[in-house]
């Protein structure tokens, strides 16, 4: 350990450890350590998770995090340490989702997934989860890439991208927040793994959200898919992003108090937060859907990351609240309110007498 | 009107009538609305306190093709099908002419007589029902003309056979439950029909139906796929999700149906159960396993291309150890077969669903109240075996009418297995692991997402783990956990219900079999002992096998396996578990889409005998 590391970790030392609003230090909201690339974008998506779950003091305890397979779905294992985690099935994530929401409401449910997760082999189970507004945050860690079969071309591949092994892609992409807003999405958002602002502020919105959120994180695969000329890059990333917006979270239990907003759009979100754009498009606004189509298509049409929230709408009821099942999550209920009266029973029963 | 032909009936009226035990083939064209008139005189003979059945033999269609009900009435209280048909009812010109020939020797054939009519038989009586004059004089709407002409049938038949017509009309009412105006028309068609046939056919050719007592009392008629979506409902369900498909689709209507009234809870008006109608079979049984993970009993029902599509989640139940149900309605396969016809031909691969080293436990109920009881029994082996367990009903069962006995309630507390709370975490100061065999059992213990302790998280996964769910590749990690999942299910042969057995003092010749068989081996047993050939009979209701099989095999000097699918399925499994005694094990397996008849069944065990096997 070099004078300077000795010194600073002398300095950590003497601060009293920060923590946030339930006691907690934002290690306690660490995974098992990450087997995945060395500078792999989904490690900083994981970052931003620990941060932001940390930062808003969620019980991890009352969080779920469902994962499909591929190098994305790996990630759960490595963030909130406290949270029941669940590795499923290639592309069938959001069906497991759908019956652990179902099962207990209470519960914050984060979905993790991947450009081939999701866009491939997942994209009917995507597509109905989101038609159906799961209260669920859906999150694709987006490669354009298949990382652990060690390279092959995603569904959302770049047309004319080449790779070591299969060569040029023949194929147009699939656009995840294009599916998502024809699907009926209610919070489509696309944000970067190398912008931790935008990306937690994302993050933090989509927690407040009622129904399903769509996070298209771009998050480069640094071993198969990190050149240049892929829009799924470091080097693409940083050079083309096209910000919506400045975004701030406000959440419930802060005051809201913006320095130095001008043209604002405050969205106030269903758990009594909000989220704050600073407009940089003066035209976009995100609860017009005609407007998210437009900035989605302008995005392909000029290969630029036009990054931020696309679309929005609080209004749509969620599946569970359609399914009108009791306040009390169906897992709380004792054996006597899951299953009929004796007297209710007999009542059918003479029916087919 | 048109006259019909009155022509000398074959039986002489002074011979005896055969009472209360005959069969009818009812032959119509699919989508006719015959399946409200053949309905209504089943209800109608069930509640003269006549043991019936019917069997529905319909086409994958929805409309024009021919269908054919068969209603079988047997005073003995045989209940299987029966392979004769006494009286032939030709409603369906594409098919009259097979119909006709259909009728046995005596018996009687009744049709619409503006279908053509070739050849005539001398051993048949014909009836020609004027249907399109008694609709017309009926001054129907015009709508309602097609769906009540088979009303004609219904009416011609009472008089024929002396069905009371306030029976009838009892079951119509109980059809449109309880709307007299929807009843009335119909009625008003039956009594034109009975009014007709009293004056063209008259009564006792030969057949009779009478009133009786000592079968039917204190029973109900039930289908099986309602009586399952009861025990569901009753068992503690709380999400069904599905992808219709025949002939399971019935079932998951039926906990729609019956949600409401049986679970809304008192205190809210709100719903503690949700069905969800999935996109396909693999989001359906995807939704059971999440649910299970977290703790509610949730199931799914399908058929055979629906566990095709579900065997990778099957795979996932049974390694990451999650409470799961799927009920099997099976039709015929292998691929799309013949969705309206039954089979039991889903054995094996329910057994071993998924690749790699997998077994699931496999529940067979035989009649629509086991149906019941397995609906709540599936979840408490699911839970507590932490697994996923598959109920295998048929077509047969599920979609056909049966005589039941009604359902007994349960107020017993469901088993949830080992399921660890807060408090008992705190107990164990947060040592514990979530694939860890505590109690040598081979089931571990398990925590509930939303557990509020800080040790209670456990990572689920579906590839190789260590006791603690943490990924591993160690070979012996492996290994470990795949000892523990053998051990689980020798525990599971203790857990699962055991056979039924029903012996006879000194009979020395077996048959072991399951599901929907069991009226037609009960049929074909009695037939046997009163030939001189008295049988033992093991009526299998789930898989792993316990010891009582093995033990039974012993006792018998050769046990036939009766089932109804063409490879032996059963026989398979059994000759796979009990080698010693595989040569003891013949296999009479019949798979043409019809529920298994007595008649096959006598014929197969006394070819047997000839050829000298016993």
């Amino acid at each position: 350990m070099s004078t300077r590391t000795r010194a600073a970790a002398a300095r950590r030392a003497a601060r009293p450890a920060k923590t946030n609003r339930i006691g907690l230090e934002k290690t306690a909201y660490r995974g098992r350590p990450s087997t995945l690339c060395k500078g792999c974008g989904h490690d900083s998506v994981s970052q931003r998770i620990v941060n932001a779950a940390w930062e808003m003091g969620l019980d991890q305890t009352q969080v779920v995090k469902l994962s499909g397979i591929g190098c994305s779905s790996k990630t759960p294992a490595y963030y909130l340490g406290w949270s029941h985690g669940f590795n499923s099935l290639h592309g069938r994530m959001p069906s497991v989702a759908t019956g652990a929401i179902i099962a207990n409401s209470s519960l914050e449910v984060i979905g993790v997934s991947g450009d081939g997760d999701t866009a491939s082999i997942g994209i009917g189970q995507f597509k109905h989860a989101v038609r159906r507004n799961l209260p669920l945050i859906y999150i694709v860690e987006n490669n354009g890439v298949y990382g652990l079969t060690k390279g092959q071309f995603s569904a959302t591949a770049d047309e004319g991208q080449f790779l070591k092994y299969q060569g040029v892609n023949d194929l147009p992409p699939l656009d995840i927040c294009m599916e998502a807003l024809t699907a009926n999405a209610t919070f489509v958002a696309r944000s970067f793994a190398g912008d931790p602002k935008q990306l937690e502020a994302l993050l933090k919105a989509a927690f407040n959200h009622r129904g399903i959120a769509v996070l298209d994180i771009v998050s480069p695969c640094v071993t198969f898919n990190n050149h240049d000329t892929s829009t799924k890059s470091y080097g693409f990333g940083r050079a083309n992003e096209i910000k919506l917006h400045d975004l701030n979270f406000v959440p419930e239990f802060e005051e809201i108090e913006i320095e130095d907003y001008e043209d604002e759009l405050e969205v106030e979100l269903h758990d009594g937060g909000s989220i704050i754009l600073k407009k940089i498009d003066p035209d976009h606004d995100p609860t017009d859907r005609t407007a998210a189509y437009n900035v989605i298509q302008q995005s392909l049409d000029e290969q630029k990351l036009i990054t931020g929230l696309l679309y929005i709408n609080e209004g749509e009821p969620t599946l569970t609240e359609l399914l009108n099942l009791t306040d009390t999550p169906l897992t709380h209920l004792p054996d006597e309110k899951l299953r009929p009266s004796r007297e209710a029973l007999e009542g059918v029963m003479a029916t087919l007498a | 009107m048109s006259v019909a032909v009155r022509e000398a009936p074959i039986v002489k009226p002074d011979a005896p009538a055969a009472v209360n035990d005959f069969a009818i083939n009812v032959a119509t064209a699919n989508g006719s609305g015959s399946q409200t008139s053949n309905g209504v005189l089943l209800r109608a003979l069930f509640k003269m306190g006549i043991p019936i059945n019917g069997k529905n033999l319909f086409p994958s269609n929805i409309q024009g093709l021919p269908t054919w009900y068969i209603i079988r009435l047997s005073k003995d209280g045989f209940l299987a099908r029966r392979e004769m048909t006494d009286i032939q009812v030709c409603m369906n010109g594409r098919t009259v002419a097979e119909d006709m020939e259909r009728a046995a020797p005596g018996g009687i054939v009744l049709y619409d007589d503006s279908l053509p009519v070739a050849n005539r038989r001398k051993d048949v009586t014909y009836y020609g029902m004027p249907v399109k004059d008694l609709v017309k004089e009926a001054k129907l709407p015009h709508a309602l003309r097609d769906y009540v002409a088979n009303m004609v049938y219904v009416g011609v038949l009472a008089e024929l056979l002396g069905i009371e017509p306030e029976e009838i009309e009892a079951a119509l009412l109980h059809h449109f439950e309880g709307k007299e105006k929807a009843a009335g028309l119909n009625m008003e068609m039956v009594e034109r029909a009975i009014d007709w046939a009293s004056a063209h056919v008259g009564q006792h050719h030969g057949y009779r139906v009478e009133r009786m007592t000592g079968f039917n009392e204190g029973k109900i008629l039930v289908d099986g796929n309602t009586a399952a979506a009861l025990g569901a409902l009753a068992g503690g369900l709380s999400l069904a999700s599905w992808y219709p498909i025949t002939p399971s689709s019935s079932m998951a209507e039926s906990v729609e149906k019956y949600a409401s009234a049986l679970r809304t809870d008192k205190d809210t008006g709100k719903a503690t159960v949700a069905v969800i109608q999935a996109e396909d079979e693999l989001a359906a049984i995807g939704m059971v396993v999440g649910a299970g993970w977290t703790g509610a009993r949730a199931m799914t029902c399908t058929s055979g291309p629906g566990i095709s599509l579900m065997s990778e989640f099957a795979g996932l139940a049974y390694f990451a150890e999650v409470p799961a149900v799927i009920w099997d309605i099976q039709r015929m396969g292998p691929s799309t077969g013949l969705p309206t016809r039954t089979s039991q031909g889903d054995i094996l691969a329910a057994y071993y669903l998924g690749h790699g080293d997998t077994r699931h436990v496999v529940l067979f109920p035989a009649n629509p109240a086991e149906c019941f009881d397995f609906g709540r029994i599936a979840f408490d082996l699911a839970e507590e075996l932490q697994t996923l367990v598959f109920v295998l009903s048929d077509l047969d069962l599920g979609m056909n009418a049966h005589i039941s006995e009604p359902f007994e309630y349960s107020d017993a507390p469901f088993k949830r297995g080992k399921v660890l709370s807060a408090e008992d975490l705190e107990e164990r100061q947060g040592s514990w692991g979530r694939y860890m065999d505590v109690d040598g059992d081979g089931i571990a213990y398990r925590t509930l997402p939303g557990t509020r302790h800080n040790m209670a998280a456990y990572f689920t996964r579906g590839t190789g783990h260590n006791e603690y769910g943490y990924y591993s590749e160690r070979p012996e990690d492996w290994e470990q956990n795949l000892e523990r999942l053998k051990r689980k299910f020798e525990t599971a042969r203790q857990l699962v219900p055991s056979p039924i057995l029903d012996e006879v003092e000194g009979a020395q010749v077996g048959i072991i079999s399951l599901g929907s068989n069991h009226d037609g081996v009960e049929e074909a047993r009695a037939r046997l002992e009163a030939t001189g050939l008295a049988t033992n009979y093991l009526r299998l209701r789930a898989l792993p096998i316990d010891e009582s099989v093995r033990t039974f095999i012993d006792r018998n000097r050769i046990v036939f396996v009766i089932e109804a699918n063409s490879d032996g399925q059963l026989h398979n499994i059994l000759t796979t578990e009990e080698p010693a005694q595989a040569l003891k094990l013949v296999s009479m397996a019949k798979c043409d889409g019809l529920p298994l008849s007595a008649r096959y069944i006598v014929g197969e065990v006394e070819k047997a005998v000839e050829e000298a096997l016993i």
